[in-house]
């Protein structure tokens, strides 16, 4: 601790930060733009000048940048003085004197740190009368809107864009007054956090396209604290709606998770919710029927029928759970092919059972060694890809420290670190977007992968099981990255169900149990499929083949389907038979699909947006999403549905329970996994001084016009019988619990930076200290062992791919596939083969291939790569028809080689 | 307590003063230019439509009487897709108008805006749209904001310069 | 039924009815006068001269919903607005308007009238009571202070007139001006009586009970629709009722010269006061609350008693010489 005497009055503040910062820790309003608590200090702007004294006897000081300057003990400094302030007024209006004069169709203003910094100096009346500068836009694609006349070239855009989230293609270009920040030349921006740059950049110059579609002020928007629901990693969002649609995805921060960033999936797969495909009445048969009729027929249908139920890893733990007592345990199934439920209920297991602790983003974030096993991190969980980023951009090396280099000053740090990087280890079907910062990037099919893992878990600790005929050349890799795990203090080990292999996340467990039994803190984290994977794990439940039979034998002839659309986990052939053999298939969910196509009933349910709901995150922790919005009467949360239909049979339990915290309040009782759940959040009933928290901001307009053009009498708003939150702008303005923020709005502070005044010091945790419980922890007493059962080393075959998945991040995900805005970036479904069976099969780039995969045969136009393993292929999940959910699998290729595979590889020998 | 009966001669008096009171429907009141009326919305010199769909009005509305959505046309003009006051509840305060940086919302001398039916009171864009510029002729926002439309590229805008080489390391 | 009874209730009758078609007109009347002294027009659209905005205003009142706030005490709220219609109708009964036209000569009329405008009290008593309003309650407060003070200096003020008449016959005391109103020689008298008659009716400027920028309508902010409409025909006939009483006690009651018959003389008589009343409405600033009292009590009554003891002193010096 240091003190420091900030104008005239003395303050106890912790060392090793920098003025700026501590200034705003201590309620200070100093402007700053190129500053950003993720990205470090620069000292690019010029905005953030303070005063600092010799001692208390001088009276003249001088002009510093706060950001620059790092907090020592017995500091004088002043902010609030005449120099200071015309200082920093006089670099504002210099700052402004290009700005174009556009506040009116900029789509920043009203959430604009510029607005604010300018309103906050004082500068309010344009003096410059020269001519301004002005550049050209370029066409970013689907994601962002550039206008470059608005920048102020505060660099932030390009430090997060290249050096934190390791993009290549934006870039300073020109000199002096004239710098510009853009592509080399229109295009799309490639990285997968391009969307951050909206919330980055200080004003707007890059901007939410998607927005722009309905734009809306901030001030008008209704928010809700939501969770993103489009992968398994659970980032805290902002999610806002307006006229009955919803606007817009904004970063909430959540310190152990997602930060300040969130990927593009997150943040524009959004518009599904929007999308005309989505279901919003109630259908009997392909009819349209009324709320009325909908009951009593589901009421004829349930009372004399056999019913089983199929839960979804999509839809919340509240669904899932009302859905497993309608249909009672015995009757209710997993959703997903039995090979992700076998993966799932793996993964399960050895965090819960398992001596390995599994860590949070934040902590990845600070481990000092990483392990990826068989996952492509940047495409199946993209901010835990950007935290492995971050890992490996510390210095742990000591040398900042030895010349009082501290973290925050970001270009020194740089300098000093040159290519010094914690060290990353990859294997993987094919090269990912982290092998830029790759200490070894190992690329082999799913069993090699599992195979390195062993051999290098066997490296660690020669008790855990060694393969057999194990290549000397990879030997010395395993041993490689032994030590390399094995010199960190807290590695984290990185592996999950994208490559489809038990035998990875086998591997990826031993390796990690290994370290553990080294003494060493290990993390070990599983990436899951969907975005409640492991919530509908811990729910519990049956397989899905155990329902196709339990209908093919008779035990049942109606289904209730919560939120699934089973053809994305079953084959064609198979499901579509399973469907037909349903009397009544009962189908709940928000979007069509093939399934509720097949539908004999098919029940309208609320998507994130419209729904409460609680979903467990793959580090095992449970979040809840609120309701943002109450949709048309006929939509309402699946679990609702499922409760209105107990009620109507007279079902023991459902019947009683009203709403959302009677569901949590019996699954916390029932679910032996879940048993603090009900305290995810606060209770319905929690008040701040009596009142609700708004989810309105105080500014809120339109509210006595926006109906008006249906009824000029105004109607009263919804109440929110589930949550303290109301969907008004009346209640409190008190800072409400973590869990529970709608947006970050602070006087002075419209733009997302206002977030600082919810921490308890800037860039660290929210007041109120992280939402969600971690459900899953560390077994110290664990009776877990290694893993034995070690695959054999993969052999290509002739005639025959050994077809693995692969994914993407815009289009392997199912809801956000149907945003307009990701589809405009999802690639054609395509089949990734190396360049030797390109050239056994005589194909070129974009060939078609014709391959067989469980007997029935398809097309693919090919894609040729240098690293993936000669006789395996990689099909994009979720772009194509293909049965993704039986892979991986062998697949006969029915276009004629040309020469036999052990030819190819005899001729090339020889060559060589 | 002369005063008190000097004061009711006084009021007293007064009965024999001239009326201030304007026989409305028959006589009409003059209104100055400024008078807080009914609200339109007008168009620039070119015609176009001036709002751009800012908001700034409906956050400024105390009563929160104007609600709309922006949008944007394939020039790159901003518009309104639809823009609705509800008469039933503007208070003529005027801060609208003092909020709009396009000088497209005013309030005009016109108060005439009775109803029998409360649901005639909501004014759409149609019915506040006016083919005139209203109180400030000449006011294009367009040629001062930097924001390309087409017919208006990068630095044709008043005060701006031709756009940058970004090429170029010339200073 | 003989001649007598018929025209016994002609008059009853006719007085019943006078009054309530005069009370209502009073509205548009002091609507006009306020407007006149304000230069402005008044109610001037609805029928002749606007004098069927009487008719709308009663509509008016008669279509609003009759509301009974929640948290009232029922019984009571309906009840009050009631007692002030009752009592100030039941003082009609001993004013004589003109010869022969009185309801009942009663020889006790004076206490009679002092009796029923003491009862007027509870009902803003009761009004402000039941209520439950915190408002209302502190109107009927003030109210009851403001009507009981006053109710003395009212008495005493006008013991000079029944000195002198040696009746409390309202009959006897009129035929006793028949040469010299007794606005002449009980001049403090008639002033004290015409300030605790204002007073007594509530009328502005001294309102106190009501007194809307303090109490929003004080003893009757709860109240709505007819039963407001109650005690707003209850105050105007209040006005009616000091004008003819101070008519009848100082200004000779129905005599004046023979040109016109002795009603018109009283009607004449008892508009001048109402006009004055409307007067004071328009010209005047309600005091305060204390000021009021102590208006009352420090000022009022010694002069009321030192009026009674200086008639009384001058008759018994008359009668002994």
């Amino acid at each position: 601790m240091a003190t420091i005497i900030i104008d005239c009055k003395t303050y106890e503040v912790p060392l090793g930060k920098n003025v700026l910062e501590t200034c705003l820790n201590l309620g200070f309003d100093v402007p700053y733009f190129c500053w950003h608590p993720g990205l470090g200090s620069v000292g690019a702007c010029r905005q953030c000048a303070v005063k600092v004294f010799k001692d208390a006897d001088d009276k003249k000081g001088r002009l510093v940048m706060s950001c620059m300057e790092p907090v020592v003990h017995n500091q004088h400094l002043a902010v609030h003085d005449a120099d200071t302030i015309d200082f920093r007024k006089q670099v504002i209006e210099w700052l402004m004197t290009n700005h174009p004069h556009d506040c009116a169709v900029c789509d920043e203003g009203g959430s604009c740190h510029l607005q604010d910094m300018t309103v906050m100096t004082g500068h309010h009346e344009r003096r410059f009368t020269f001519n301004k500068r002005t550049y050209k836009n370029q066409d970013l694609g689907p994601f962002l809107n550039h206008e470059m006349n608005r920048c102020i070239q505060c660099y932030r855009c390009v430090r997060f864009y290249k050096d934190y989230a390791g993009g290549k293609d934006l870039d300073a270009y020109a000199s002096k007054n004239n710098v510009y920040f853009g592509r080399a030349e229109d295009g799309v921006l490639e990285n997968e956090f391009s969307g951050n740059l909206a919330e980055i950049c200080p004003t707007g110059v890059f901007t939410d396209k998607t927005l722009k579609e309905h734009y809306t002020r901030k001030w008008d928007l209704t928010m809700s604290p939501s969770i993103c629901q489009h992968c398994s990693v659970g980032c805290n969002t902002i999610a806002g709606e307006r006229y009955g649609a919803l606007r817009m995805i904004h970063n909430r921060f959540h310190e152990k998770i997602n930060g300040y960033f969130l990927c593009d999936r997150g943040r524009f797969g959004y518009e599904f919710v929007n999308a005309e495909n989505r279901i919003k009445q109630p259908s009997i048969n392909g009819d349209v029927v009324e709320r009325t009729e909908l009951e009593t027929r589901l009421e004829k249908i349930m009372k004399s029928a056999k019913v089983i139920g199929i839960g979804s890893p999509r839809a919340s733990l509240q669904s899932n759970f009302a859905l497993k007592t309608l249909v009672g345990e015995d009757n209710f199934y997993h959703g997903v092919s039995d090979h992700e439920h076998d993966l799932a209920e793996l993964a399960v297991r050895i965090l819960k059972d398992g001596p390995v602790r599994t860590p949070s983003t934040k902590e990845i974030e600070k481990s000092d060694a990483i392990f990826v096993l068989g996952e492509d991190l940047t495409n199946t969980a993209p901010i835990v890809a950007l935290a492995v980023r971050q890992a490996v951009r510390q210095d742990l090396s000591g040398e900042p420290e030895k010349i009082h280099i501290q973290g925050w000053q970001d270009a020194a740090r740089k300098n000093l670190q040159q290519q010094r990087k914690m060290p990353l280890y990859s294997a993987t079907i094919h090269e990912t977007k982290l092998d830029d910062i790759c200490t070894s990037a190992n690329y082999a099919t799913p069993e090699d992968i599992a195979r390195l893992g062993f051999a290098v878990a066997h490296c660690v600790d020669h008790n855990s099981p060694a393969p057999e005929h194990f290549p000397e050349a990879l030997q010395v890799r395993a041993r490689s990255i032994a030590n390399g795990l094995l010199a960190a203090k807290n590695p984290t080990i990185i592996s999950g169900a994208g490559c489809a292999s038990s035998a990875v996340m086998k591997a990826a467990a031993n390796v990690a149990i290994a370290l553990h039994k080294n003494g060493i803190v290990v993390g070990l984290t599983y990436t899951m499929l969907e975005c409640n994977s492991m919530g509908l794990t811990m729910i519990g439940g049956h397989r899905l083949s155990a329902a196709f039979n339990a209908v093919i034998n008779g035990h049942a002839d109606t289904l209730i389907l919560l939120e699934n659309d089973l053809f994305r986990h079953g084959s064609f052939a198979e499901v579509g038979d399973f469907l037909a053999r349903c009397k009544n298939v009962i189908v709940l969910d928000h979007t069509k699909s093939d399934s509720t196509d097949r539908a004999s009933v098919v029940i309208p349910a609320g998507t994130f947006a419209e729904s409460d709901g609680i979903i467990v995150n793959n580090e095992g922790r449970a979040q809840r999403f609120f309701q943002v919005y109450e949709s048309t009467e006929s939509i309402q949360e699946s679990w609702r549905w499922i409760i209105n239909i107990g009620k109507t049979l007279q079902h023991p339990k459902l019947q009683t329970w009203q709403n959302f915290e009677d569901i949590s309040k019996a699954m916390a009782s029932e679910e032996p996994m879940l048993q603090n759940i009900d305290e995810v959040n606060p209770a319905v009933d929690f008040r701040i001084v009596g009142q609700r928290i708004p989810r309105e901001p105080h500014r809120f307009s339109g509210r006595t016009s926006m109906h008006a053009h249906i009824q000029v009498s105004e109607q009263k708003p919804p109440t929110d019988d589930d949550s303290p939150l109301s969907y008004t702008m009346e209640g409190t303005r008190i800072q409400p619990p973590s869990a529970m923020i709608p947006f970050y709005w602070s006087p002075g502070w419209n733009s997302v930076q206002s977030v600082a005044k919810y921490q308890h010091e800037v860039g660290g945790s929210l007041k109120d200290g992280d939402s969600g419980i971690r459900l899953l922890e560390a077994n110290a007493a664990s009776s877990l062992v290694y893993f034995q059962g070690i695959p054999e080393a993969f052999v290509p075959l002739e005639h025959h791919l050994w077809i693995v998945p692969t994914y993407h991040i815009f289009g392997s995900e199912e809801m956000s596939a149907k945003s307009a805005s990701i589809q405009k970036r999802i690639p054609t479904p395509y089949l990734l083969i190396s360049a030797v069976d390109a050239n056994i099969y005589h194909l070129k780039e974009q060939d078609i291939i014709k391959v067989s995969i469980a007997n029935i045969s398809y097309s693919f136009p090919i894609k040729i790569n240098r690293n993936i393993p000669v006789g395996m292929a990689a099909l994009p999940y979720g772009l194509c028809d293909a049965p993704i959910n039986a892979l991986p699998e062998w697949g006969i290729v029915e276009t004629s080689p040309l020469t036999e595979l052990h030819d190819y590889v005899r001729k090339t020998k020889v060559q060589h | 307590m002369f005063s008190i009966v000097r004061s009711m001669w006084l009021v007293f008096l007064h009965m024999f003063k001239k009326r201030v009171t304007i026989q409305y429907p028959e006589q009409k009141a003059k209104l100055p230019a400024r008078w807080r009326g009914r609200i339109v919305l007008t168009r620039d010199p070119d015609m176009g439509e001036r709002c751009v769909g800012c908001y700034l009005c409906a956050a400024a509305c105390p009563v929160d009487c104007i609600s709309l959505q922006a949008t944007q046309d394939e020039s790159g003009r901003r518009y309104p897709a639809f823009f609705r006051i509800n008469f039933s509840r503007c208070i003529f305060c005027g801060y609208c108008e003092e909020a709009c940086p396009t000088y497209a919302i005013q309030l005009i001398p016109d108060f005439e805006m009775g109803e029998y039916n409360r649901q005639n009171l909501v004014y759409e864009k149609q019915d506040l749209l006016i083919d005139s510029q209203g109180k400030y002729p000449g006011y294009n926002y367009y040629k001062v904001a930097g924001m390309a439309i087409q017919g208006k590229e990068k630095g044709a805008a008043i005060n701006e310069e031709k756009p940058v080489d970004i090429h170029s390391l010339v200073p | 039924m003989d001649d007598a009874t018929i025209s016994h209730l002609l008059i009853t009758f006719g007085v019943l009815a006078g009054l309530l078609l005069v009370a209502p007109g009073l509205i548009w009347l002091e609507r006009r006068l306020l407007a006149l002294w304000q230069d402005r027009y008044g109610p001037n659209r609805a029928g002749p001269f606007g004098l069927l905005v009487v008719l709308a205003d009663t509509l008016k009142l008669f279509f609003k919903e009759d509301w009974i706030p929640p948290f009232a005490d029922k019984k009571v709220f309906v009840l009050a607005p009631a007692i002030v219609v009752i009592t100030v109708l039941l003082s009609f009964v001993v004013i004589p308007f003109a010869p022969g036209i009185i309801v009942a000569d009663m020889n006790i009329g004076l206490l009679f009238f002092l009796a029923m405008s003491s009862m007027g009290a509870y009902s803003i008593i009761l009004g402000g009571w039941s209520s439950n309003n915190k408002y209302a309650l502190l109107g009927s407060m003030r109210g009851a202070a403001q009507l009981i003070s006053y109710e003395v200096f009212m008495g005493l003020s006008l013991m000079g007139v029944v000195l002198m008449t040696g009746s409390f016959s309202l009959i006897d005391i009129v035929e006793a001006q028949r040469y010299q109103w007794f606005i002449v020689p009980q001049f403090l008298g008639f002033v004290i009586f015409l300030i605790a008659g204002i007073a007594e009716t509530h009328r502005l400027p001294f309102d106190i009970p009501e007194a809307e920028s303090e109490l929003i309508a004080g003893f009757h902010s709860e109240y709505s629709g007819m039963k407001f409409g109650l005690f707003f025909v209850g105050e105007y006939i209040g006005i009616m009722l000091i004008s003819s009483m101070v008519t009848v006690l100082f200004l000779g009651g129905w005599y004046g010269p023979s040109f016109l018959p002795p009603l018109a003389w009283f009607i004449i008589k008892m508009f001048g006061f109402i006009f004055f009343f409307i007067l004071l409405r328009a010209s005047l600033p309600r005091p305060r609350y204390d000021q009021l009292m102590e208006f009352g009590w420090k000022i009022l009554l010694p002069l009321s008693l030192l009026n009674l003891v200086v008639t009384g002193g001058i008759i018994l010096w008359m009668n002994t010489h």
